[in-house]
């Protein structure tokens, strides 16, 4: 009953999204209030009917109600409670109906924070919002419905992929949906503006805490996963140039250059046309995402739902989106007037230079993760691009920006000279310079990774610490310092993501350049030394969890006679869905990780056993989760709330309310 | 228990032999250094997107001990890895060659980029002032710094 319920409110929803799409957009064409005004009643309702179909297919789950398909497929009663919840999204279906409620989300949040947008403007984004909503609805309902039932329900569920059932990724679609999502609505706003054919310094502050929001979840999400596979795939890559992991990375980079081209648009009413242009593609490159994850025509370890038939439907999605926004880009981009001029050395321009290299970046990724496609197709060409290539391709552009970064972010606008904001950056540099020379000297590799990606992480991080340090104007030490913590939210958001973008240099580096690897047979109770590390099988069990088996062992770790730590690492078999696991048993350390692995029995007794010490490890995600917490800064800025507040007191006489 | 994990036995779930194996490391360290290296850049052709360094296949697994088998009989990096192209393909390489087609590839981030540069130096120079407001005098310039400092 709750099912059927859940089901009609789904098909509900997409009724209003077509109302919520015309109605709106006809009326702001034709100036017809009455319509416009539906825009907003229109976008809660959606989200409500879509969020009760959403708990409806969570109370199937999570009562374990095996008449429906997707139960069945995904889930099992002998599984925690948790990955009973999260195997909501764990499968195709259902991370499409989560997709199309944090649409939906968007929407009713722009309907209700964006009462201080122009009437017409407001009822074209949500409109636009709408429109995309549709195209998903009718691809859930007609391709990928979740609530389809058995007729003869089984006993009990076929469970959840093992490699699922783990707290880091249970967490990491929603994170990654609202990125991708939320750059709907930087979309919405950008095809809004270009019906328009107008935008302004307040379209660019309209625009860009929405991109923010999807920027910063974004950045988590792809961490959660950066993570999850380092500790669950059992030899501690975090990255791997993966279709899937580039589809959630290009929507990344564009967004990053939105967020800093939306800035220039909002404080200097330049780079207009781009920025739109940007906001296009950003969730262009969301559409096909979604088009490389699930329709299986690049080969994937992630692909979960290999249909043609869904492939065709997204790939039809992502033509009419781009398609049309693309059309309407060209013949309007023409009308936007650029209003500030700025000479060569600028903020501007460093901005321009971000731009630049973020978008030529992704282009490579774009055209490296496509290649091997496009090879087949035009000369019949199987071959594959990796790791290596994108190694070598992407990361001097990554380079390059580092480089540029923190003289760029403290650049004044219009007109510069390098000479006067490099005056306080003279002592970053040669620290620099110190410490990537003492890293050189330091190490026993000859390898530059690690100089170079420790000096450049040195330069971002103390270059943001200068950055703010300048932020606080002149006067005394004591007075400066008092400035710090009151500078905008906006300031302090910028310096917080400009340094954690440092601190992911510094791990990826090291963790790069300086990771020692055992591997060996151990006979239990035997000792070995890793690195500065004596390790001890100490003993081999069996160990039977809730829905699984485990081969369990006890290791020891001691530094100079001193103990370090005692790990579990496990291989688990998952006798349900019939699959193995491997849990890597981790000591996490701020300066290293050590890393067990426990294989196979082998003929006389002992085990295979992997040991790494893995230098600085959790810098990348620690530096990731510091990016996202200055994208948090940076959109509690006053100037967004003050905008956000105007609502209430539409019509204040010109004074902004005192904090 | 026992019992549960007889049944995984009886089930045929076999665990997945690991990545590269201790039988597989050669005895002369600098070799086995080679071999990873080489091993990093071919591909598993029978899993997703794996280097066969990294894949538990039992196929990856062969072409690893392939590779070692080139290396002690006294090929180089690149004889080693002709060998393998000659009977798996081109699929087989991780980074693409930079020969034919695949030179586009290889060039094309380079190209973009002097191409965006381009068109971002243009769009600068159109955005320049006609005629720029002079710069301070240095008159002016202390004035202001003596008003910030106060």
């Amino acid at each position: 009953m709750f099912i059927e319920l859940g089901h009609f409110t789904l098909i509900l929803a997409l009724l209003v999204a077509v109302v919520q799409t015309v109605m709106p957009l006809v009326g702001a064409h034709k100036g017809w209030r009455g319509w416009m005004a539906v825009a907003e009643p229109a976008a809660m309702m959606q989200f409500f009917l879509l969020g009760f179909s959403f708990a409806a297919l969570t109370y199937a789950f999570v009562t374990s109600d095996f008449s429906v398909r997707l139960v069945t497929a995904n889930s099992h009663t002998a599984k925690p409670m948790l990955y009973k919840i999260t195997g909501v999204w764990g499968n195709h279906e259902g991370s499409m109906l989560l997709w199309c409620v944090i649409l939906a989300f968007f929407g009713a949040l722009a309907a209700w924070f964006g009462t201080n947008l122009p009437d017409r403007l407001r009822a074209r984004v949500l409109g636009v919002q709408a429109s995309v909503g549709v195209a998903f609805l009718t691809f859930l309902i007609f391709t990928s419905n979740p609530f389809l039932r058995l007729e003869f329900p089984p006993l009990n569920g076929q469970d959840l992929n093992p490699l699922l059932q783990d707290p880091g990724l249970a967490f990491h679609p929603p994170f990654l949906y609202i990125g991708y999502v939320g750059l709907s609505m930087s979309f919405s706003f950008a095809v809004a503006a270009l019906i328009e054919g107008r935008v302004d310094a307040a379209w660019g502050r309209w625009v860009r805490p929405w991109t923010l929001l999807a920027w910063l979840n974004l950045t988590i999400g792809i961490a959660l996963g950066s993570w999850w596979a380092y500790y669950e795939l059992g030899w501690g890559g975090f990255w791997f140039w993966d279709p899937v992991e580039n589809a959630s990375f290009m929507p990344w980079l564009i967004a990053a250059a939105l967020l800093h081209s939306a800035i220039v648009v909002e404080k200097r009413e330049a780079l207009k046309s781009w920025t739109i242009l940007l906001a296009i593609l950003a969730f262009g490159f969301s559409l096909i995402g979604a088009f490389i994850v699930r329709s299986g025509v690049l080969t994937s370890v992630h692909a979960f739902a290999n249909d043609p038939e869904r492939g065709v439907y997204l790939l039809l999605i992502t033509a009419i989106f781009m398609g049309g926004a693309l059309t309407l880009y060209a013949a309007r981009a023409g009308q936007l007037q650029a209003k500030g001029v700025f000479s060569l050395v600028s903020r501007e321009s460093a901005l321009v230079a971000n731009n630049v290299l973020l978008a030529v970046a992704t282009f490579v990724v774009f055209l490296g993760t496509i290649w091997p496609l496009v090879a087949e197709l035009l000369w019949d060409r199987k071959l594959s691009v990796g790791p290596p290539f994108f190694d070598a391709a992407f990361t001097p552009f990554m380079m390059a920006l580092a480089v540029i970064l923190p003289v760029g972010s403290m650049l004044p606008w219009k007109r510069a000279k390098i000479a006067n904001t490099m005056r306080p950056l003279w002592i970053v540099l040669v620290l620099t310079f110190a410490v990537a020379a003492m890293v050189w000297v330091v190490q026993t590799e000859r390898s530059l990774i690690a100089p170079i990606g420790a000096g450049l992480g040195t330069w971002l991080v103390f270059g943001a610490a200068v950055d703010l340090w300048q932020r606080t104007g002149r006067g005394s030490t004591r007075y400066r310092l008092g400035r710090v913590l009151r500078l905008p939210r906006a300031d302090m958001g910028r310096v917080t993501a400009h340094a954690g973008l440092g601190i992911t240099f510094i791990g990826i580096a090291a963790m790069t350049a300086w990771q020692i690897e055992d591997i060996r047979v151990a006979t239990p109770g035997e000792s070995f030394r890793v690195g500065a590390y004596d390790v001890t099988l100490v003993d081999v069990q069996q160990v039977e969890g809730p829905n699984y088996i485990s081969t369990m062992a006890e290791m020891q770790i001691d530094r100079n006679g001193r103990d370090v730590a005692t790990l579990f690492p496990e291989k688990r078999i998952y006798p349900v869905a019939n699959m193995p696991t491997t849990e890597a048993a981790i000591d996490n350390g701020v300066f290293r990780d050590l890393y067990l692995v426990i294989g196979d029995p082998q003929g006389n007794g002992g085990w295979s056993v992997r040991t790494f010490v893995k230098p600085f490890a959790n810098w990348i995600w620690a530096g990731a989760i510091i990016m996202s917490l200055g994208g948090l800064l940076s959109l509690t800025d006053r100037r967004f709330r003050v905008a956000a507040g105007a609502r209430k007191t539409p019509k204040a006489t010109g004074g902004v309310p005192a904090e | 228990m026992i019992r549960a994990f007889l049944l995984a036995l009886a089930l045929g779930i076999t665990t997945p032999a690991m990545a590269v194996q201790v039988d597989e490391i050669l005895a002369d360290p600098i070799m086995e250094e080679r071999a990873r290296d080489l091993s990093k850049n071919l591909r598993c052709l029978v899993c997703r997107n794996e280097n066969i360094d990294e894949s538990n296949a039992e196929l990856a697994r062969d072409l690893r001990l392939l590779v070692r088998e080139r290396l002690v009989a006294g090929d180089t990096n690149a004889e080693v890895i002709n060998f393998i192209v000659a009977r798996y393909g081109e699929y087989v390489l991780l980074t693409p060659r930079a020969t034919g087609s695949t030179l586009i590839l290889w060039i094309a981030g380079p190209a973009m980029l002097l191409a965006a540069l381009g068109v971002a130096g243009l769009y600068i120079r159109r955005r320049r002032p006609v005629a720029g407001p002079a710069t301070l005098s240095d008159d002016e310039k202390n004035r202001i710094n003596q008003l910030m400092d106060n």
